[in-house]
């Protein structure tokens, strides 16, 4: 078992969900190991010691990419999202009302907001 | 950094931000047909056609019937237009006249084409517009705007009676406004008034229609498909001017003609088209 977090019977559960369950831990030792190494870099009085962990700590952000992109390629709506959020510039919050014409609550947009990917954000006039 | 290449223009956020303003508010003071039609979108500036769900024969290899998948390509819409670097840094100190008429003039004109496309049509996109390819016969209007409730009255009769549910809406070009919010009946009862009881959906100002037309707003009949939605772009600057562009794509789709009755000026002697 790739970890004792499994919340279902082992039996119970496809393979594809623990191949899932798999990536989605490793997900978050890369993360954590990255806030690990940032932690232990930023106290160590020894100039060669941090680079070595902060070397260190910048492969498991490249371990932890290898680990999205396989799950973004087998979550379709974690793709969605990620194409909605990511590599935009501006306002991260605005991204989802560029997308969803929904604020955070799940309310209607109030005022069109400038989107990230520099849309005047106007969408549909119905009803007003 | 996107295609609209922005972040070169040598404009701040604030300013950015007051030139996105004014443009908006144009552009939403002028839109008529999103306020009446279904939207689709924003696809992004990658989608470029919409799927029509039909086929054309095309000649193929001997023994094999091939088919072509129809689809109806998005039209890039950019009105360009200048700001002086000189009303940018004056909105940058903070001025509260700057001169930005150039980005309300070309906001304008995106929604104008946008509505002209909706309403009118554009054959180049291959879009068939709410009046011009009308299924029902227009209805004559004539400047004495005491009678225009019984003709939108009539013109809602024709919808009801082929099956058509509402609400109805009317996009009244300027004429018709005019006339209409400068004209009582004999009592002095404001006909604006008379009309907005008579019509369950929105009266819309619609400043690209020529007389005004009557519109089920049942949903379905009328799709706007928009790829990118108005964004502002960045073409080049110089020690005066910066160069700008409003930007969009979209295409139109007319799905029920029969959904809407035109009311024009004049006989209207159009025969019934099938």
């Amino acid at each position: 078992m790739s970890s004792e977090n499994l919340h279902e019977a082992r039996e119970d559960l496809p393979e594809e969900i623990i191949d899932k369950h798999r990536a989605i831990t490793s997900l978050i030792e890369e993360f954590d190991a990255v806030d690990w190494y940032d932690q232990r870099a930023a106290v160590t009085q020894d100039p060669e010691l941090k680079a070595i962990l902060l070397h260190n700590r910048n492969e498991e952000m490249e371990h932890a990419a290898m680990v999205l992109e396989w799950l973004r390629r087998h979550y379709p709506v974690i793709d969605e999202e990620l194409r909605t959020y990511l590599f935009r510039e501006g306002d991260i919050v605005a991204s989802e009302q560029a997308a969803t014409g929904k604020d955070g609550d799940g309310g209607e947009a109030a005022p069109p907001a400038p989107a990230a990917d520099g849309s005047l954000g106007i969408g549909s006039l119905r009803g007003r | 950094m996107n295609d609209l290449y922005r972040e070169l223009a040598p404009i701040t956020a604030d300013a950015w931000a007051a030139i996105e303003d004014e443009a908006r508010q144009a552009l939403t003071a002028t839109l008529a047909g999103r306020r009446l039609v279904d939207f689709e979108g924003p696809l992004g500036w990658q989608a470029s056609s919409v799927d029509l769900g039909r086929t054309e024969d095309v000649a193929g290899p001997k023994g094999a019937e091939t088919r072509l998948r129809r689809v109806r390509p998005l039209v890039e819409l950019r009105i360009p237009f200048e700001l002086e670097r000189r009303e940018i840094g004056a909105l940058e100190r903070g001025a509260r006249d700057p001169e930005l008429g150039p980005v309300v003039d070309a906001a304008r004109a995106a929604a104008l084409a946008e509505d002209g496309a909706i309403f009118n049509g554009f054959a180049g996109a291959g879009i068939t517009g709410i009046m011009a390819g009308a299924a029902n016969d227009p209805i004559s209007l004539s400047s004495d705007y005491t009678t225009y409730p019984e003709a939108a009255a009539q013109a809602m009769n024709v919808l009801r009676s082929q099956g058509i549910a509402g609400p109805y809406a009317i996009a009244l070009g300027p004429r018709c406004y005019a006339g209409l919010t400068s004209t009582t009946h004999s009592g002095g009862y404001p006909v604006m008034e008379h009309l907005r009881q008579l019509v369950d959906g929105p009266l819309v100002y619609a400043p690209a229609v020529d007389g005004s037309v009557v519109l089920s707003l049942r949903g379905d009949d009328y799709q706007l498909v928009v790829g990118r939605d108005f964004s502002i772009g960045y073409l080049d600057h110089d020690a005066k001017v910066v160069q700008l562009y409003i930007e969009s794509s979209f295409t139109f789709l007319n799905n029920a003609p029969e959904a809407a009755v035109p009311l024009v000026y004049g006989s209207g002697g159009r025969s019934r088209r099938k």
